[in-house]
């Protein structure tokens, strides 16, 4: 067993890292301020091969294995939540077009979206519907050679600039998956504003009112579009988002280890406090086991090991709950500085509580990783 | 996984040995519906995908999404033994 980063690896995160300091931290509280990310910053992505990362080289993208993914996902975490959730996103659309897309999708999409040409979102939540996928609303008719689509998607990330969605509604009594774009008759979205955290991620609902799509923009048949197509995109999300959740802990970690070094009480740096020490521990310690859980899930996957599905569960519940956590002391040992605008650790702690909620609430995975006790 | 000696036997008993690490306590046959046995949620569904992929070193696409395809032991043989026998 060897657990360290390949050479090319270890030169991507440097290269991710660079990137993350120079292009987001000294604007992400001001994306944060004024909900958005300008376009400007998500064609440095592009241009940056970012938006193509789950995509192969042959296929026009980056090709990268899936723990450097997780890596830029890290960075891109700690840099700014929502700026990584534009690329949580726009890759599980680019996977999905990529894994379950005929070549038809492929010549449409793949490489407009590797290219940041357009943007990829993910719409399966709705007002009535969130953790019980299934239960999906909105409906899809197919009237000769078109789907008509009726219902409303709530929540999407990047859906108020979005060009293509991933998105599931039902067909005679079964989830499916179709890819549905902006200009489409009957298509519109609503800007969704003042989130708590992930502000720049310019969530829109969308409305779909006998909005007709090609049915060629079906993606799998009927029925598979949830356990297949939905599943395997929430997989790339989840691992997306796990990383993203040790993004923020990593940079709790670092705000506090330079806050709690220069601020002085009672004589001394804060850090020279036993209590203050210990939750350093704490964070330290956290921040490292959720990274390591994120690398062994990446590891699986890039192995094709089915295993990687619950063990991305798994990343996923340790790394968000333990980053909510960390955010919540990094706020404390900042004390009042760090309920302040003028300080990030506000910023990281409402992005953190977000991550508990989105690719399966805590309590979902409560609940579904227990089995997997029973299984293996 | 290689494929060069497999045959139609050795595809149903590593996708039997595969599923039975999930339903334990089932004899599962080969015709038998596992979606009827109420045994598949999308969790699951995916893993299996994965697995057929992996283990049989091929690819699952868009056209064989199919619910049929998943059915049954035989059925996912069969899809197998399409792209690799
Ligand atoms: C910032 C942000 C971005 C988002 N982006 C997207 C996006 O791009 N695309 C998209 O499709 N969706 C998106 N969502 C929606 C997200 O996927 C849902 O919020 C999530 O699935 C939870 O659904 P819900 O909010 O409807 O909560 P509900 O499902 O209504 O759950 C409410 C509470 O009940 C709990 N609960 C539910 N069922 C059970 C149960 N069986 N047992 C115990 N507890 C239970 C939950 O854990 C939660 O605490 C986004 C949400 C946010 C906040």
């Amino acid at each position: 067993m060897r657990i360290e980063l390949t050479e090319q690896q270890a030169s991507a995160k440097a290269a991710f890292r660079a990137f993350v300091d120079h292009e987001i931290v000294p604007y992400a509280d001001q994306f944060d301020r004024e909900e958005r990310v300008p376009a400007a910053v998500i064609q440095k992505l592009a241009r940056e091969g970012y938006l193509g990362q789950v995509v192969p080289e042959e296929q026009g993208g980056t090709g990268s294995d899936m723990v450097t993914f997780g890596i830029l996902n890290e960075e891109l975490g700690r840099g700014c939540s929502s700026i990584r959730s534009l690329l949580t996103v726009h890759s599980m659309a680019a996977f999905a077009v990529l894994k379950w897309g005929s070549a038809d999708h492929k010549s449409r999409f793949l490489s407009r979206l590797v290219s940041g040409e357009i943007i990829g979102a993910f719409a399966l939540s709705e007002p009535n519907v969130g953790s019980d996928a299934k239960s999906v609303e909105t409906s899809a008719r197919l009237v000769g050679d078109r789907y008509v689509l009726n219902g409303r998607k709530r929540w999407m990330t990047f859906g108020q600039i979005a060009d293509v969605f991933l998105l599931f509604a039902q067909v005679e009594g079964k989830v499916t998956a179709f890819l549905v774009e902006r200009n489409s008759p009957g298509f519109s979205t609503e800007p969704i504003t003042g989130i708590l955290g992930t502000r720049g991620s310019m969530l829109a609902e969308l409305r779909l009112d006998d909005c007709e799509i090609p049915k060629e923009n079906r993606l799998g048949g009927l029925g598979f579009g949830l356990a297949a197509i939905g599943t395997s995109a929430l997989d790339i999300g989840r691992y997306s988002v796990a990383w993203g959740s040790v993004g923020i802990a990593q940079a709790c970690l670092e705000a506090c280890v330079e806050y709690t070094s220069t601020r002085r009480q009672f004589g001394v740096p804060i850090k020279d406090h036993d209590l203050v020490r210990q939750m350093m521990t704490n964070m330290i310690t956290n921040t490292k086991a959720a990274r390591m859980l994120c690398y062994q899930a990446g590891y699986l996957k890039d192995s094709g090991d089915s295993r990687t599905v619950m063990e991305t569960w798994i990343a996923k519940y340790f790394a968000s709950t333990a980053a909510m956590k960390i955010a919540a002391d990094a706020v404390q040992l900042h004390g009042a500085n760090g309920c302040s605008e003028e300080y990030p650790v506000q910023r990281y702690f409402r992005d953190a509580k977000i991550m508990e909620i989105i690719e399966a609430s805590t309590q979902l995975q409560q609940m579904n990783i227990a089995q997997y006790a029973y299984e293996y | 996984m290689t494929t060069d000696s497999l045959t139609v036997d050795d595809i149903k008993a590593r996708t039997r040995a595969f599923i039975g690490k999930f339903f334990k306590n089932i004899e599962l046959q080969d015709d038998e519906d596992i979606f009827a046995l109420g045994f598949v949620n999308s969790l699951f569904a995916m893993q299996l995908v994965m697995f057929i992929e992996k283990e049989f070193g091929i690819a699952v696409e868009d056209q064989d999404l199919n619910i049929d395809n998943f059915r049954t032991i035989n059925a996912m043989a069969d899809l197998v033994k399409g792209k690799v026998l």
